[in-house]
């Protein structure tokens, strides 16, 4: 009877001290609300810096809805575990960050913490800004107070269960979040290391780019083996690179600035906003992300053999799927056949292209049912959508011949449930 | 396109004795005789522009063509004003070689000056005619007689039908000169007549030349390069011509064209040749710009013009300024088009060329025939805005026409074929000085402009596409500069300010490394542009306001009026934060437009919103306003669109805005927020031509309202976002960059 | 032989079956509405209702149809010939210049006000954003929307409402 009780009373203590220390770790104080700052309080070049800043982290891509309402927030995020909101993180005092000092916005970007001493979902990829340093958040502060305040509450998160928990994350961020800059690698160039500061940190392109395991976290040890992200495949960006042709530093520099490779593809679905967002930072971080991530593909197979002619198996694929045939030659080839235009002018085959080349099916059917904008500006390639035009056993003859005609790997499985998802807008 | 032909019509009826005219017609010396009017003066026969059927039917006949700007209908008003009949009554033959007369070119916003005036006295004189048979007819003064809907009235009450009348006049006499215009009565001038073309645009009727289906068509392609100074690697033409479908490959000396019973079985078989590849034939472009080249190549120097002065005191404020724009494109938005019929080796040629007349001779030329086995027809076709593929494609037809005699081909240009052979407009740089004196007044001005030239209309075999193809090549000419008052890339260079000691100087570029000709306002947009942008710089300089201080040197009083209106329906001085005024005469000679633009600019996106714009314009007698009003209402956003947004792009190898991805224009969402423009009527006034007039005003008020908004003074087009963004920071450098 | 219901009619074609529907509607049912402006899905000059959703013409292969129901300008008139309210507002407004971007305008239009005939003039905006006109129209284009809005016992409203 003793015995028991005392058991009772040390799983009681055990507990309590574990509810404090959760406690303790899920706690965190509320910073005092400041006075929003002034624009003309912050130094110019500082601004400027920060401007590069926010492009290359792409903060408009996820803060931005309506773009008459820059980095008002609003925008929904599809993940996993439900939908996220971005946050409207203009200098409004009420609805924004007007009232957040500088070291609120640091802790946000270091370790996910609100103001209000909130966890933040890790949708918000501060596992990557913690990289960044006190000098760049510095920067990024005097820019984001220097926008203009817009008044507007994003809505509520709408996850699964206890995943909205917030408290929660603190668990998850014991587990996952590695703060700190990283150290630069002597071994490697200048150009290289800047590259991938800002690969982990600022741009934050494993967040879309890296597999997560059960807990929505980065698997490091597949770091850019390629995953899905707001329902796009985002491909390897490794040695498990499908490219065709191979990423060198200067393919990547011209894509990431203008949003067209001609050795590649467009960039469609998110990244077209990341590629808009650097076409406007400064050239020399551009570069330099492109340098890592060509290092990090240099042992891709497209690397280590001879520039590929682009493949096309006519043939096979009219012989295998005769009625896509004749969809392809009266919707695509005006653009996409050979003699086209479009192929004389010097925009990449579609046998170049990584998503006929990825081991999913998603990233051609998004572009075949919804099309791509030109992702800098009124100039540039731009597809219309066939959502309308072609019904979903069309939609899935056809990305079957595309996958059969240019390239000479295996058919993808469930092509017809990729279609489902992008109808019904399921695609996470 | 029916009606009595002029040759129908003379032969049926006698022809009588035409009627003196009770005006002291019999005074009338014929060696000092005023001359006649317009295009009257060319071709002074009333039955070349008048016929009157005996149902009473009008046809009037006009060498100009319809372009969407509105021209048939108001030729319909002048002429069913002026004779007194129901515009319904009147039904209108435009330009064919055969049934109407020369007049040249459909150009210049000549066509209400030229046409219009030759019809309207034109009709005035058959009128006098119609007047007097009906007093012979009923035995009584002629001022007994009240013309109205088609029916003489007499005093009495007795009436007779033009058709009854006509059958004893002979309109196959030349025009009197001052013929008085028609007084009182109903009111068709100056109507806002509906558009007789509209209706069939917006219900599915044949309208265009493109809708065109003659009885055993065939379809064609022409086959090219991507762009001019390109050309097709050899292909595999045998292959080609034995796919379904195709009837002949046409080939002479390096021209080529697809023959087909089905148009896409010519579409797929102009890929299949386009797969081989093309390559550059001629010298490389350059890659440094087309306006830094211009800007660099041997230049001739031609005055413009010297307006005399006492030179600037040395002490006077001196600004400088230098402005430039891009080549530009056309674009029109359906791709040229033209269909041609050989039969007992003659050929006829339906065209939207805006000169039929030149085409003819051209075409004449390089088929080898004789004019008169040459016939081409104008029908309407997309907006050209100049000199664009139609007379290029109307070649190509020919040619390819025939090989198959005896059965019509259509012959249309692919959209990047349009994009990538049409003729350009120039790129042009103009450098501007001025002083201004103590007075704050301007007391000296240069204007240096280089260009190449505004003008390649084909009228020999060598200024077609297809006649430098053939084997031997017609030569094309040497391009030469369109002399004032009109000018070329000079037009509208000679500022309408009241300006001393002023100079202009002409650096005319002779070698075109790109394909070029007239784009519609030709060297005025950017003249204006640069003088409009350096008058507000000027103003400023002076602290002045913008319109007061182009009030303060303007002595047009029409021109005064015009600026003072378009800045009173604005508001104007109440500015806000980004307006900008601009005003020009056409030519000096044809319609002034003033423009007020209120603009809105995203310093992070470069995005230029324009909410709202007023335009004052004055084009002598306002034929129909609302015309008008559509002229400039469009002018006007097809100015934006240039100055915004667009700039011709080339590598060392080709033009690489090959479709509306590589060369965007403006869309909806950019397209301004309201467009008010306000006519002034001026009666009896002469008509000036209206359609060119608000092309640089727009740009220039486009200008000025986003200098006032940035603080900033952006001088060379497009404002594109990219420029604005640069002007503020500087502009992170591109990796590789297609020249513009 | 390829059948396909244009304007409530069904017609047989003899044709390739990836002809795009375009080159049928124009150069084997003589139907002129529905224009060739570029081919690449870029200008809407072709624009047609297909099950009421705007396409492109020049990109769809007939062998896509199946059963589905084209419409062109023509279709938008009633069966009795009387012409469509955005037909008849257009010709009021005289909303074109050469016109020959308008039937597109008309038929990308008809998509919209048959969906929502109380659009705001931003969604007016953007829904015409796929359509070009070149000559400058587009004041009378809009306004032409809106008096046909208002035929259909609808409006376009000016401000977009605020967004809570």
């Amino acid at each position: 009877m003793i015995r028991g009780t005392r058991l009772t009373a040390g799983i009681a203590l055990v507990s309590a001290v574990l509810i404090a220390v959760a406690f303790a770790l899920a706690w965190h104080p509320e910073i005092e609300r400041i006075a929003p700052p002034s624009a003309s309080s912050f130094d110019r070049t500082l601004v400027a810096e920060g401007e590069n800043l926010a492009r290359l982290g792409n903060c408009a891509g996820c803060h931005t809805a309506d773009p008459a309402q820059p980095l008002a927030g609003g925008r929904a995020l599809a993940t996993p575990f439900g939908t996220v909101f971005a946050t409207n993180i203009t200098p409004d005092a009420e609805t924004g960050i007007g009232a957040w000092s500088r070291d609120a916005l640091r802790r946000a970007m270091r370790r996910g913490i609100a103001r209000n001493g909130e966890h933040l979902y890790p949708a918000f990829p501060y596992d990557h800004f913690t990289h960044m340093s006190d000098g760049e958040v510095d920067a990024l502060y005097a820019w984001l107070m220097t926008r203009r305040p817009i008044v507007g509450r994003a809505p509520a998160a709408q996850l699964d269960g206890v995943f909205g928990l917030r408290p929660l994350i603190a668990a998850w961020n014991l587990l996952h979040l590695k703060e700190g800059p990283l150290p630069a690698d002597p071994a490697r160039s200048s150009d290289w290391n800047r590259g991938r500061a800002l690969a982990e940190g600022l741009a934050h392109c494993g967040a879309c780019h890296t597999p997560r395991d059960g807990y929505g976290a980065e698997d490091q040890a597949r770091a850019y083996d390629g995953a899905m992200a707001e329902g796009w495949y985002a491909p390897p960006l490794n040695a498990r690179s499908p490219a065709m042709r191979p990423w060198t530093a200067d393919r990547l520099h011209i894509y990431l600035r203008t949003g067209l490779s001609p050795s590649h593809a467009a960039a469609a679905g998110p990244m077209g906003s990341v590629t808009r967002a650097l076409s406007e930072a400064r050239d020399e971080d551009v570069r330099a992300i492109a340098v890592y991530f060509a290092s990090l593909m240099s042992q891709a197979p497209a690397a280590r053999q001879d520039e590929a002619e682009p493949m096309d198996r006519q043939a096979i694929a009219e012989q295998t799927y005769p009625e896509a045939a004749a969809l392809f030659a009266g919707a695509c080839a005006v653009c996409h056949g050979p003699g086209a235009p479009m192929m004389q002018q010097g925009r990449p085959p579609l046998a170049w292209g990584t998503p006929l080349q990825a081991d999913n099916p998603h990233g051609t059917v998004r572009a075949i049912m919804e099309g791509l904008a030109s992702p800098a500006g009124p100039k540039g390639p731009a597809m219309p959508a066939f959502a309308d035009v072609l019904d979903d056993r069309q939609l899935g003859q056809l990305t079957a011949y595309l996958r059969t005609r240019f390239t000479d790997k295996s058919p993808w499985p469930d092509v017809e449930g990729a279609i489902t998802q992008v109808r019904q807008g399921t695609a996470k | 396109m029916s009606g009595p032909s002029r040759r129908a019509f003379l032969a049926k009826g006698a022809l009588t004795v035409a009627f003196a005219l009770s005006r002291g017609a019999a005074a009338q010396d014929a060696d000092v005789l005023p001359a006649l009017p317009g295009d009257l003066a060319k071709s002074p026969l009333l039955d070349s522009w008048i016929g009157v059927g005996d149902d009473g039917q009008v046809t009037v006949f006009t060498g100009k063509a319809e372009l969407g700007q509105g021209l048939k209908t108001a030729l319909i008003q002048i002429a069913a004003h002026e004779l007194a009949v129901q515009p319904s009554a009147v039904e209108i033959v435009t330009a064919d070689t055969a049934r109407t007369p020369d007049e040249g070119v459909t150009a210049g916003s000549h066509s209400l000056q030229d046409s219009g005036t030759a019809i309207l006295n034109a009709a005035a004189n058959v009128r006098v005619l119609l007047a007097d048979a009906a007093a012979w007819h009923f035995a009584i003064a002629v001022d007994q007689i009240d013309l109205r809907d088609g029916i003489a009235h007499a005093a009495d009450g007795r009436t007779v039908s033009y058709g009854e009348l006509v059958s004893g006049l002979s309109l196959h006499v030349a025009a009197k000169p001052n013929v008085p215009r028609r007084d009182g009565g109903a009111k068709v001038i100056g109507e806002n007549l509906a558009r007789i073309d509209i209706p069939a645009k917006v219900s599915g009727g044949e309208a265009y030349l493109q809708d065109m289906r003659l009885p055993g068509m065939l379809h064609a392609r022409v086959v090219r390069g991507p762009s001019d100074g390109t050309r097709l690697k050899p292909a595999d033409v045998e292959a080609v011509a034995a796919m379904p479908g195709i009837i002949q490959i046409v080939r002479h000396g390096r021209f080529t064209a697809i023959v087909a019973d089905d148009e896409w079985q010519a579409v797929k078989a102009l890929h299949r040749l386009q797969a081989a590849g093309w390559e550059r034939a001629g010298e490389p472009l350059p890659t440094n710009g087309m306006r830094a080249a211009i800007r660099s190549m041997p230049a001739r120097e031609l005055e413009i013009f010297d307006y005399p002065g006492p030179p600037a005191p040395a002490d006077a404020h001196t600004l400088q300024a230098r402005f430039s724009r891009p080549c530009l494109m056309h674009g029109s938005i359906g791709p040229s088009c033209a269909i041609a019929l050989w039969e007992d080796d003659s050929v006829t040629v339906w065209t939207h060329s805006q000169g039929v007349y030149p085409l003819r001779r051209a075409l004449a030329e390089l088929l080898g025939l004789p004019l008169e086995r040459v016939r081409c027809v104008h029908v309407e076709g997309a907006g050209c805005y100049g000199h664009n593929g139609a007379d290029d494609v109307a070649a190509d037809a020919a040619l390819a026409a025939r090989a198959v005699p005896g059965q019509p081909v259509r012959l249309q240009w692919m959209r990047e074929q349009e994009h990538g052979w049409e003729p350009l407009g120039s790129a042009m740089i103009v450098e501007m000085s001025a002083s201004l004196g103590a007075d704050r007044r301007i007391v000296g001005w240069q204007h240096d402009l280089w260009s190449n030239t505004h003008n390649t209309r084909p009228t020999t075999a060598g200024g077609l596409l297809a006649g430098t193809e053939m084997d031997p090549p017609f030569v094309p000419p040497k391009p030469q500069p369109i002399p004032m008052p009109e000018g070329g890339a000079t037009r509208n260079s000679n500022p309408i300010y009241a300006l001393p000691n002023a100079r202009g100087t002409f650096h005319f570029v002779e070698r075109m490394p790109v394909r070029v000709s007239a784009l519609r306002g030709l060297g005025a947009q950017m003249n204006v542009f640069a003088i409009e942008s350096f008058m507000d710089e000027l103003a400023h300089a002076a602290g002045a306001d913008p319109v007061a201080f182009r009030l303060a040197h303007l002595e047009d009083e029409r021109a005064r009026e015009v600026v003072q209106t378009a800045a009173d329906r604005f508001g104007w001085p109440m500015r806000g934060r980004g307006t900008g005024f601009a005003f020009a005469r056409y030519k000096n000679l044809a319609s002034y437009c003033a423009v007020v633009m209120e603009v809105r600019v995203d310093r992070d996106t470069g995005e230029i919103q324009v909410p709202r714009v007023v335009a004052a314009v004055d084009s002598g007698e306002a034929v129909n306003p609302d015309g008008i009003r559509n002229q400039i209402e469009g002018g006007i956003v097809q100015s934006l669109s240039w100055t915004i947004r667009e700039a011709a792009t080339f590598d060392a190898t080709h033009r690489t805005g090959f479709d509306w991805s590589a060369y965007p224009v403006l869309r909806f969402p950019a397209v301004p927020g309201r467009i008010d423009v306000h006519v002034i009527d001026r009666p009896k006034q002469p008509f000036l031509g209206a359609g060119e007039a608000a092309q640089g005003p727009a740009a220039a008020a486009l200008a000025n309202a986003v200098a006032h908004a940035l603080g900033i003074r952006l001088r060379d087009m497009p404002l594109s976002p990219e420029r604005i963004r640069a002007a503020f920071r500087p502009a992170p450098a591109a990796p590789r960059q297609a020249a513009g | 032989m390829i059948a396909l219901s244009v304007n409530g009619q069904t017609h047989q074609v003899d044709v390739e079956p990836d002809t795009p529907l375009l080159y049928v509607l124009r150069n084997e049912l003589a139907l002129n509405g529905a224009k060739f402006g570029c081919g690449l899905g870029q200008c809407g000059a072709c624009t047609v209702l297909l099950d009421g959703k705007p396409v492109f013409s020049c990109l769809v292969p007939v062998a896509a149809l199946g059963n589905r129901k084209v419409r062109t300008l023509e279709g938008l008139a009633s069966p009795d010939g009387k012409p469509g309210p955005l037909s008849i507002a257009f010709e009021a407004e005289q909303a074109a210049q050469c016109g020959y971007c308008i039937a597109g305008m008309i038929v990308r239009a008809q998509a919209l006000l048959e969906r929502n005939n109380r659009p705001t003039e931003e969604e007016v905006r953007a829904h015409l954003a796929p359509n070009l006109c070149r000559c400058g129209t587009h004041m009378r284009i809009l306004r032409a929307v809106r008096r046909a809005a208002e035929m259909m016992g609808g409006g376009v409203r000016a401000v977009a409402e605020q967004k809570p």
